[in-house]
């Protein structure tokens, strides 16, 4: 009894932590529920998508794909190199998770591995327990898919000029967790504004221009990621010490 | 080209789920590998970038107010503000310069 008395004290703690999570995710989300109303997606597509993926940078790079009609191998191709990074973290995780909670729990702590409740959950000092996990995703998932929906319905009905404003959105939060961490390491600042120079050029040069949008993305991440990896290899493992991502 | 849209979001949603599931079900040990390690340290920041710029240019009404919200975002970006506080304010200049021009 008193192992259960203190499982729910665990999940409480964990969706107090989940709070600003849902905060931030609504907001993204809404900007994404527009996204994907104004590229051809119904509500309900709109909603279902966000449900089942809970990531933003996968679900952007989606949305597009399916408006220029892309392959299903090449939005399989794309989901797999935007999210690779969930892998590390998933990894990570692994070694966090306290070792006697039942193994079935990490089948469902999967669902909600996104970059912020990495963040929260891997800078607790002592392992997790699955509870833990659990609080944060049932506070922030609710806000990441109340977002989409209302952000969905509602970009319908606003103004032109709203909708326009609320289109950087989603952009601005990239750069909110890129930028900081470009700042402090001068790897990364390389990374990103390669990446930016490199993408911007599929978009210039004739012969690249006919590359899709999905594809420009896998490219310009394995050449500037594996570059980088290969010139300045991380000697501490990486992961940990991330603060906030999408 | 038919295509399905419910089978587009099937295959995100295995994609992603079996990228997060895998390695926490089935790999009991640290990834050694530094390359792979320094590889899918630096993914995020890459991938962040270049689905950032340039489709950031094409996100408002005109490139003059995307401009003037990429500003925004990278300068409190810069400044560490939170991820709402950068977000909403490249939103509200972009808001108000596309009332100046227009």
């Amino acid at each position: 009894m008193i192992y259960k008395k203190n499982d729910a004290r665990i999940i409480v703690r964990g969706m107090k932590d989940g709070i600003p999570i849902c905060l931030g995710y609504f907001a993204v989300s809404f900007a994404f529920g527009m996204l994907a109303v104004t590229s051809g997606l119904s509500v309900l597509q709109a909603v279902l998508l966000s449900l089942t993926n809970l990531t933003s940078a996968g679900q952007v790079a989606g949305v597009s794909l399916i408006q220029a009609g892309a392959a299903y191998y090449e939005m399989a191709l794309t989901q797999l190199i935007i999210n690779l990074r969930y892998c590390l973290m998933s990894f990570s995780l692994s070694q966090k998770i306290d070792r006697k909670a039942p193994f079935f729990h990490r089948f469902f702590i999967s669902y909600g591995i996104t970059d912020e409740i990495f963040a929260v959950a891997a800078s607790q000092k002592d392992k997790v327990g699955p509870g833990y996990i659990y609080g944060l995703i049932s506070v922030a998932a609710p806000g990441w898919v109340l977002g989409t929906l209302c952000g969905a319905v509602a970009g319908n009905l606003m103004p032109a000029s709203l909708v326009n404003a609320l289109g950087i959105a989603i952009y601005g939060m990239f750069l909110a967790i890129i930028i900081p961490q470009a700042k402090s390491d001068k790897v990364i600042l390389g990374c990103v504004a390669g990446a930016m120079v490199l993408s911007a050029l599929f978009g210039v040069i004739p012969g690249l221009k006919r590359v899709s949008a999905g594809f420009v993305i896998i490219i310009v991440t394995v050449v500037v990621a594996g570059t980088a990896a290969w010139l300045f290899p991380v000697k501490e493992p990486a992961g940990e010490d991330r603060e906030h991502g999408t | 080209m038919e295509h399905n849209i419910y089978i587009y979001i099937l295959v995100m949603a295995g994609v992603t789920y079996l990228i997060r599931a895998l390695p926490l079900v089935l790999v009991k040990r640290e990834i050694t590998s530094p390359f792979i390690k320094s590889f899918l340290y630096y993914v995020p920041y890459a991938t962040l970038a270049a689905m950032t710029f340039p489709a950031i240019l094409d996100s408002t009404g005109s490139v003059v107010s995307a401009v003037c919200g990429f500003g925004t975002a990278l300068l409190l970006s810069y400044m560490e503000k939170s991820l709402l506080t950068v977000s909403l304010c490249s939103c509200a200049v972009v808001f108000v310069v596309e009332r100046l021009i227009l």
